[in-house]
Order: structure tokens, then C-alpha cells, then sequence
């Protein structure tokens, strides 16, 4: 039987080279994403944005967004935004966080029940109040800035100043594009957004501590072998491990976004798209930053310059 | 070199076997579980059998999750009422008369005493209505619930200590759990699961219930009974009450309060025997039923006010004396609205107003569609992963394949034992793991791959490839450490369920991509003794 075979063994693929397309390519984008989180932002959910979320489903299996969204406006909660949802007489309806209170936010579910409830089944309801919101965001934003902090010391311990900064800089980029998807998809961004950031991060990390473990290693094995030529060997004999894991995440990612169902689908986008952002950066900007941080500043032997390494 | 004793295979084994055993419970449903357990024959030791399962969270089996905030200046009004009457005491027994009367500050109390004589008549004994707060038989009595403080103009303010509030906030919290359990208990409910969270608030949540409207109605209510008489218009000592079904007309409710809710010890929902009407009986204990017999027979011919949570239900006039410590409230309820009453009363009052600050509803028919949809990626996930491992990596990729259903059996298990909830995002982090616990294998794979071709032998460059690739794989499972860990405290609810199966994928990935591929290589050198890597 033959097998496949992911890369070939003794390739030597100029990947250092590719940062000329790289790097300009990753500083618009994000600049971009910066540029749209400004002007367009998030879409918030009800964690962070307080309000209700009802997923309605007809139980006759037709149903009038148009009527329905009428019908919702005049209750006088305001602006209601309904939509077609899942599968056919499916319907979601985003009521906005009420003056007054927490007490206030329930005479909008019981409003709903009664004018719907003859009609359609209520297979989900949320409400979150103005306090608990705020402590939503609150304990979001904690998570991202401690997995940053946290993420920070461990390199810190595992890894030489430039590997650190060099991985770092990968992370940071990972989290702006996935913010940009997050943007430009309207995925809704909630505590479960959260978590696929947090994932992201860990997979981010995980791409590029491989590709570095192996950088280190080369670094000793190799004192006298220039910087450009040493990546790109590490990435190259890396290569095959890195598609594969990337391959059978994604594989696995694919089959949660086809068959996971509505409520679990754009976790499952966002984190597929985010194997593909963190296996590029891993490759085309964690790796060639060494190049411009200078790979063997702080080790007591310099190399010289121009020196050819010894072939393998 | 690539040898594993026996002793190592057999315990391996062993860890394995135990593992998936106890995961056995949970593949099971509830019935065939219960079934299980009864067909099981006495002489087994009970410790010997795996009972216990993963818990389905409330997105996957459907429910609601209310959660409730104590509110605090509603509290520290009712403390502050009760305050005022015992410095209204106070001030009866030292005959001291303060001017303009006792104010309600939002978190205690002022008088005005301009006398200096009599202030200090009185100070004494208001410093004794400070309670001091936490273990005094430590010795540490520093704290006490309540400030007194005096200003030179005769100004006394009895105001409630940070210390003291929160006191005081904890005990609400502690009585509300008692009080709503009750409530759900009464009202048929089966398996709440109600528990403090955080320092005022209560999470409530109950499996099944489609709509929780009935739940926050028995939830949202203080339940405060009191029964006192209908007062004259204009006269000093009443309270403007509004009435039940009259449209916001208010009527004039004596202060004085002659039995509460809790002197009841019983009340059930009744119909009126003449009426046909639904209505609530209830038995008062020994001291409500004197109280309630004196005062109706001294009052006989005037009405009497049924308030609840400040509002007058009813009002019927005293017919005769009632000393026989039970009667009826009748206030044109409907059948529900009598039979909620009764829980609530049985149940008790609610030291303060509980407010619904999150809500989540799940129809179980939504749940159960989760739950396929989740089985379903798995199983795809599952499939693709390992048709693409054996693929590349042909005998030792079905070695991978073994190891991840291994992986896979040993997070059930583990959640098992540590019956923790399964949630939506935890299916996806099940998911999610199958796609990256092969990396490890990949790592060795790969690793074995280059040392082979770098001149070793065989067993040589599978020994390397396990050695170096080890730490490689202690990096990259602790890179995905951190953010599952963090996800973990920070996250609740359906989110922590991710965390939670994060966390043991990592941990089992470890046992099964290393030391059982490691374990099943060995055993096929060892009997294949093969020339060539399978890949």
C-alpha cells in the first residue's frame, strides 16, 4: 500500500523568503481588522450586551418574519431584530437590554410567550440583565489579557528572549485576524467567542513552540549556520508534523461545523478558520521575526557571518 | 531499549481497563443505568461498581437557569425597620422622647435627642443593639454589625457597618437557599440544583422545565404575610396599602402588625365550601393562635387587613372570635393562583426581594437535537481523523487510532468519576481533541521518521523518536494547558464544560499517545522483529 507522504523528506523550501509577501500581507490585515473594529465593531451578544435572545420555532413549520418582526416592534421593548434561524420555521428574536434594571428584562419574555406562544415553541430563551452583562465583559476581557500575561512567562521560562518575543508576536497576531473574522463575519461575539479566542491562543502557541523546539535544537547542533538557513531547515523538517496536525484539527473542525448543529456551528467556523491563521503565522511571521530580533544575540558565542554550515 | 516489562504492560492495561470501565455508566440512559445497578448481586462490593455518570448539562438536556441577586437595600430596609422598632423600645423604657421621631436612613437609623442628660441615658443601651460579627470565641470581637455615632447638637445615627451589611447579605443568601428550596419541593419540581453564588446572589437551576415563568413567579416573591387591622383615614399610625383588584385604590392599614406568616405551620389550597370559591387554609402555632384569638375577639364587627408582600388581599370583617388557630384567606384567586400561595406560605418569607438577574432556557427538544448533532461530529471526526492517519502512516496510524479511541473512552471516564457536566461547547471540545490528540503520535511518527533516515536502526530510531518527540509534546499540551486552565476559572456554565474536557484531554492524551502507542510498537517489534518502518 502506498502511503501519503505530507512533505517531502529532504526538502528545502525558502519559507523565509516568502516574508516579503508576508509580512505586508499580515500588516494590512490587521490594520484592517483594527480599522473595521472601529468603524463597524463587534456583534455583540446578550453576554456582553445585556437583552433577550428567544429561538422560536413555528409549530406549524411556516413562519412570517416580516409579521413577526412588526408584531415584536410594537411592543414598544425596542429595536427587535429577527431572523430566519436553523431549520425551516425557525425564527431568533434579539430584544435590547430594557431601562430600568434587572427587574424590567423579564416582562419582555412573558410579553413574548403570550403573543407567540400559541404559534410557535420556544426552544430557547436567554436574558441577561445589566449587571451581569457588565460582568461578562468584565471576566472576557480578563481571560484575554491573563492568557496573553500567562502565555508571556511561559515562554519567558521555556524559551531564549528572541524565541519569546518571536512567539509572542504570533500570538498577538492570531488574536487580531480572529477579532477581523469576528468582524467581518457578524458572527455573534459572546462568552462562547471567548473561548474559541482562548483555544486559539493555545493552538497558536502550540504551532509555534514546535517549529522553535526544533529552531533551539538546530541552534546547538549547528553553532555556525546563519539564521535565514537555520529556520527555514527547522520549518522544513517540521513541515510533515505541521500539516498533519493542522490537517486532522481542521478535519475534525469540518465535521463539527457540517453536522454539529446551529448552536455549536460558529464556534466551530471561527476555530477552523482560526487553525488556518495560526498555522500561517507559526510559519510566515513568528519565524522569519527572528530574522529582524537577531536569533543568537544572546548566546556567548557569536557566529560569524557568511560562514556555510557543514551539509547534514 | 524498546522493552516493556510485563508489569508495566499489565498495569497499563489495567489503568486502561478501569478508565473505560467507568465510563460504561454514562453510555448508558438513566433507566438502564438504574437497572444496571439493581441487577447487580449483593455479594459485590458497591465501591467495585461504576456508578457514577456524566452529568448532562442543562443546554444538552433542556431546563432553566435562573439566577437570583439578593437585593441588598431592600434588605437593609427591612433591617432597618426592624431596627427602628427596637430603638423604639429603647426610647419607651428610658421615657426619652426624641424630636421629629425615628428616621430611616437607607442603611440604619437617626433620632435627634438634644438633651444631653438623656443621651446619655440612652447611648448605652444602644450600643447593646450592635451585635458584634464572625467567631467571638476566637477573641475576635473587633467587628460589630452597627456604628453608633452623636454629633454635639444631639444628632444619634445608628448606621449598619460594611461588615455588618455583608453579614448580614451572607445570611440572607443562607436563608434564601432554605426558603426556595422549600418553594420548589412544594411546587413538584424535581431535582433543583440550587447553590450560592458569589457573595448576594442564588443560581437556580432545574432540569426539564419548559417554561420557567411559574418558577420565577414562585422565585420573585418576599411572601411576607402579615395580618393587620384596616385603620382609620388620616390617622397617624397607618400605612397606605394598595388593594388587591380595586385599581390602585389605596386604603388606610394599621402599623401595628397582630400575627406574621411565621407563626403559620401549615397552609393548603381549599375551595370554599359555600362559594365554590379557591382558597387558602392555614393552622397558625400555639403563639399565633393566642395572638390571632385575642385580637379578633377584642375587634369584632371591624375588618381586618390580609397583607401580603405590602398589599392587602382581602379585607373580611371579624364575625366572631377566631381562637381555634386555623382560618381561610379568600381574595378571588384562581385555582393556580391559591395553590402558589399555599407553597409560598408554607415555604416561608424571603428575608428580602430576590431579583432575576440571568435567565437561560433550553427546550429539551432542542437538547435532544444538540446531543445527536454532537454524536453525530463526533463520530464523523472520528472516522475522517483516522482514515487520514492510517493513510499516512499505515500500521502505526492504526496504532494512533487505537490510542485516540482509548483517549476518547478515558475523558468519559474520567468525567464520570468526577460527575462532571457535560455541556454543548464540551462536545465540541471532544471534538475538538480528537482533531489534536494525534498530534503527539505525529510528533513521535515524524521524529522516528528523520532518526531512521538519519542512519539508525529501527529500534534505535523508534527509541529516539519517543525520547526526543517527548518534550516537544510536554511543550505543546502545556501551551494548550494554559488557555484551557484559564477558560476554566474564568468561564461558567456551558463554557467551563469546554474547559473541563480540555483539561482531561490533555491529560489523557498523554497516557495514551505515548505510553500506549509506545506499549503496542514494542509489543509488535518483539513479534514481528519487521526490517522496514511501516511508513
Amino acid at each position: 500500500m502506498r502511503l501519503i507522504r505530507i512533505w517531502p523528506e529532504h526538502a528545502h523550501f525558502d519559507f523565509m523568503r516568502l516574508r516579503r509577501f508576508s509580512f505586508p500581507l499580515s500588516a494590512t490585515l490587521s490594520l484592517l481588522t483594527i480599522l473595521v473594529l472601529l468603524t463597524i465593531g463587534l456583534n455583540f451578544g446578550i453576554d456582553f450586551k445585556g437583552g433577550t435572545l428567544m429561538e422560536l420555532q413555528s409549530k406549524s413549520g411556516h413562519s412570517d418574519v416580516a409579521q413577526i418582526r412588526q408584531t415584536a416592534q410594537g411592543f414598544g421593548f425596542g429595536d427587535v431584530e429577527v431572523q430566519e434561524f436553523g431549520t425551516a420555521g425557525g425564527l431568533s428574536l434579539r430584544f435590547p437590554i430594557q431601562e430600568g434594571g434587572e427587574a424590567a428584562q423579564s416582562a419582555v419574555v412573558q410579553k413574548a410567550r403570550d403573543t407567540f406562544g400559541n404559534d410557535y415553541d420556544f426552544q430557547r430563551v436567554e436574558t441577561v440583565g445589566p449587571r451581569v452583562s457588565g460582568e461578562l465583559v468584565q471576566s472576557g476581557t480578563i481571560g484575554i489579557i491573563l492568557s496573553v500575561i500567562a502565555v508571556l512567562f511561559y515562554l519567558w521560562f521555556r524559551f531564549e528572549r528572541e524565541l519569546a518575543i518571536g512567539a509572542i508576536v504570533g500570538t498577538l497576531h492570531d488574536i487580531v485576524l480572529t477579532v477581523g473574522f469576528f468582524v467581518i463575519t457578524r458572527h455573534e461575539f459572546n462568552m462562547t467567542s471567548i473561548a474559541a479566542i482562548l483555544t486559539i491562543v493555545g493552538y497558536s502557541l502550540n504551532e509555534t513552540v514546535v517549529v522553535f523546539d526544533r529552531t533551539r535544537e538546530l541552534m546547538r547542533r549547528y553553532k555556525t549556520m546563519p539564521v535565514t538557513e537555520l529556520l527555514n531547515l527547522s520549518i522544513n523538517t517540521t513541515m510533515s508534523r505541521t500539516v498533519m496536525t493542522a490537517t486532522t484539527t481542521a478535519l475534525s473542525l469540518l465535521a463539527l461545523v457540517i453536522f454539529g448543529g446551529r448552536a455549536i456551528e460558529g464556534f466551530a467556523q471561527v476555530m477552523l478558520y482560526g487553525v488556518v491563521i495560526c498555522t500561517y503565522s507559526a510559519i510566515f511571521i513568528s519565524s522569519p521575526m527572528l530574522i529582524y530580533i537577531g536569533l543568537r544575540s544572546s548566546e556567548t558565542v557569536k557566529a560569524p557571518e557568511g560562514k556555510v554550515a557543514p551539509a547534514e | 531499549m524498546l522493552r516493556f516489562s510485563r508489569t508495566k504492560i499489565i498495569a497499563t492495561m489495567a489503568v486502561i481497563l478501569i478508565g473505560l470501565l467507568l465510563a460504561v455508566p454514562s453510555l448508558m440512559g438513566r433507566e438502564e443505568r438504574e437497572a444496571f445497578l439493581r441487577s447487580v448481586p449483593n455479594w459485590v462490593p458497591s465501591w467495585l461498581i461504576p456508578s457514577r455518570a456524566v452529568v448532562l448539562g442543562l443546554d444538552l438536556q433542556g431546563g432553566s437557569h435562573v439566577l437570583l441577586e439578593v437585593d441588598v437595600p431592600d434588605l437593609l430596609r427591612t433591617q432597618s425597620t426592624q431596627l427602628r422598632d427596637d430603638v423604639r423600645r429603647v426610647l419607651r423604657e428610658a421615657r426619652v422622647n426624641p424630636q421629629g421621631g425615628i428616621q430611616l436612613n437607607p442603611r440604619g437609623i437617626q433620632i435627634r435627642v438634644p438633651d444631653q442628660a438623656d443621651r446619655d441615658k440612652i447611648l448605652p443601651r444602644l450600643r447593646e443593639l450592635s451585635q458584634p460579627i464572625g467567631n467571638t470565641v476566637l477573641g475576635q470581637g473587633g467587628n460589630r454589625d452597627l456604628d453608633v455615632t452623636t454629633t454635639p447638637d444631639g444628632l444619634i445615627t445608628l448606621t449598619y457597618t460594611d461588615a455588618g451589611t455583608n453579614e448580614k447579605v451572607r445570611r440572607a443568601v443562607d436563608q434564601s437557599i432554605e426558603v426556595i428550596r422549600k418553594r420548589i419541593d412544594f411546587g413538584g419540581t424535581t431535582e433543583p440544583s440550587i447553590q450560592r453564588q458569589g457573595a448576594d446572589r442564588v443560581l437556580v437551576q432545574v432540569p426539564g422545565l419548559q417554561d420557567p415563568q411559574r418558577l420565577k413567579e414562585l422565585l420573585g416573591r418576599t411572601a411576607k404575610l402579615e395580618f393587620r387591622m384596616l385603620g382609620q383615614q388620616g390617622a397617624t399610625d397607618v400605612d397606605m396599602l394598595p388593594m388587591r383588584d380595586a385599581g390602585g385604590q389605596k386604603v388606610p392599614v394599621e402599623r401595628r402588625v397582630i400575627v406574621e406568616g411565621g407563626d403559620l405551620v401549615d397552609a393548603q389550597p381549599a375551595f370554599d365550601s359555600r362559594t365554590n370559591e379557591p382558597i387558602v387554609n392555614f393552622r397558625f402555632n400555639i403563639r399565633g393562635a393566642q395572638r390571632f384569638g385575642q385580637a379578633t375577639s377584642e375587634n369584632i364587627g371591624r375588618p381586618l387587613a390580609i397583607v401580603l408582600d405590602n398589599e392587602v388581599i382581602s379585607a373580611p370583617t371579624i364575625q366572631t372570635a377566631i381562637t381555634g388557630g386555623s382560618g381561610q384567606i379568600s381574595g378571588r384567586f384562581t385555582v393556580q393562583q391559591a395553590q402558589d400561595l399555599a407553597v409560598l406560605l408554607r415555604a416561608g418569607a424571603l428575608p428580602a426581594k430576590l431579583t432575576v438577574v440571568e435567565e437561560r432556557t433550553v427546550g429539551p427538544g432542542l437538547g435532544k437535537d444538540s446531543i445527536e448533532a454532537g454524536k453525530k461530529a463526533t463520530y464523523v471526526a472520528a472516522i475522517l481523523v483516522m482514515i487520514f492517519m492510517f493513510a499516512t502512516y499505515g500500521l502505526f496510524g492504526l496504532f494512533a487510532n487505537i490510542a485516540l479511541l482509548v483517549h476518547v473512552g478515558l475523558i468519559f471516564g474520567l468525567m464520570s468519576v468526577l460527575e462532571a457536566t457535560l455541556t454543548l461547547p464540551g462536545i465540541a471540545g471532544i471534538v475538538l481533541t480528537i482533531g489534536t490528540a494525534v498530534d503527539s503520535n505525529v510528533l513521535i511518527y515524524e521524529r522516528i521518521r528523520e532518526e531512521q533516515h538519519a542512519g539508525r536502526s529501527i529500534p534505535s530510531a523508534i527509541q529516539a523518536g519517543f525520547e526526543r518527540a517527548f518534550a516537544t509534546i510536554v511543550d505543546s499540551n502545556s501551551t494548550m494547558a494554559i488557555a484551557a486552565v484559564i477558560l476554566f476559572f474564568l468561564g461558567s456554565g456551558p463554557v467551563r464544560g469546554f474547559a473541563v474536557v480540555f483539561i482531561l484531554g490533555i491529560l489523557t492524551t498523554v497516557i495514551t499517545a505515548v505510553t500506549l502507542t509506545r506499549m503496542m510498537i514494542a509489543l509488535w517489534y518483539h513479534w514481528m522483529r519487521p526490517k522496514a518502518l511501516p511508513f
